[in-house]
């Protein structure tokens, strides 16, 4: 059956023999972006995290068929080299990853997180934020997640100075 | 002109016969099940019956009494730290939905049905008796002002409700289980308790 949906600001059509074939697997092996990563396949690790209609969701865990019609965002999505999403770019100047594996799945969750919860407390982090690190990074998103706010709040302060 | 008074007797019965039936009360809108049928079952059996699926942890796993849903038959505390949140739907960005869906989940072993979510605190039942826990059901200031009728709408046509027999896989693939009386005799027996007038037991 074919599927159609809106990935990254593109719209694409998959054509997919089982409805309930994970997105993961579709973003990864059938649209090729391989940011979005497979950890536990149970839903429990958070590392296939991705935005569907802006909201936080395991991939491992959600059928493609619930994504049609639907604006999916992945990592790669998220921002790019010149314009990194401000959690992209708290992550780079804390230095947060350290094997890297998981942390896509991190930074979905906190963007998820800042656009609910532009100023995050300490609470609303260990709330939010439940994905997985073996690497045990933890310590240095919670302070790239603070800086994440940071840096979103000066970033709309200076686009309505702009306008 | 003279009217015999044999039509004046079948006139009177003909009105009498309608207003009989113009106010026979109405015992009630859900017809599932034939009401002789369940005028023959003792409401106590029902009401017990309901109650072993109330108390079952594929329902009570999601009415907790201290914000923290349950999961698998020991009834641990949802992994992960999740909680109920403001909305009994988890907390703002990780939500229930982050990873259940309308649907049960037989890859991931996910359970998900139609609006998962927590039933409202004021429904908490855990660590409630039987008779407390019906208490809860019927008060309209715990129920959500839910009249009978709607309470057994609620019960017996609600997907989530439903979902307790239908519970799939969990993440090791092994089916969960389900409630130890069946959704058709859950029904029934949901149905003859009210239309009994929903009274709980005294021991």
């Amino acid at each position: 059956m074919e599927i159609s949906l809106t990935i990254n600001g593109m719209i694409k059509t998959v054509n997919v023999e089982d409805e309930n074939t994970p997105l993961l697997w579709i973003v990864r092996d059938l649209l090729d972006l391989k940011g979005t990563k497979f950890g536990c396949g149970k839903a429990a690790c958070g590392a296939c995290t991705l935005h569907v209609d802006d909201e936080a969701v395991r991939s491992c865990s959600y059928p493609v068929k619930f994504a049609e019609g639907k604006k999916v965002t992945t990592i790669e999505g998220l921002g790019d080299r010149e314009n990194p999403h401000p959690v992209q770019q708290a992550w780079i100047e804390e230095i947060v990853p350290q094997c890297g594996y998981c942390q896509p799945g991190f930074m979905m969750a906190t963007a998820a997180l800042l656009k609910k919860v532009p100023h995050p407390t300490d609470e609303d982090i260990d709330n939010n934020i439940i994905n997985v690190c073996r690497c045990g990074t933890y310590y240095r998103m919670r302070k790239a997640i603070h800086k994440a706010a940071k840096l979103q709040a000066e970033m709309s302060t200076n686009e309505s100075k702009e306008i | 002109m003279k009217i015999r008074p044999i039509y004046i007797f079948l006139i009177l019965a003909v009105v009498g016969v309608v207003l009989v039936f113009a106010n026979t009360p109405k015992i009630s809108n859900y017809k599932t099940f034939d009401n002789q049928e369940l005028a023959q079952q003792n409401p106590d059996e029902s009401y017990e019956k309901m109650m072993d699926v109330l108390t079952h942890q594929r329902c009570m796993n999601c009415h907790p009494n201290d914000n923290i849903p349950k999961q698998g038959d020991d009834r641990h505390p949802h992994y992960f730290g999740m909680a109920r949140g403001e909305d009994d739907k988890g907390f703002e960005a990780t939500s229930c939905n982050t990873c259940h869906q309308s649907l049960n989940n037989s890859n991931s072993g996910v359970p998900g049905a139609p609006h998962w979510s927590l039933a409202p605190a004021s429904m908490g039942w855990e660590g409630l008796s039987r008779a407390q826990i019906a208490e809860r059901l019927l008060d309209k200031i715990t129920n959500g002002n839910r009249s009978h009728n709607e309470l057994i709408k609620h019960m017996t046509e609600d997907d989530l409700v439903l979902w307790a027999w239908e519970p799939g896989v969990d993440a090791d693939g092994n089916q969960r289980t389900i409630p130890p009386v069946s959704k058709k005799e859950f029904k029934k027996a949901v149905e003859n308790w009210f239309a009994n007038g929903a009274i709980i037991p005294t021991k």
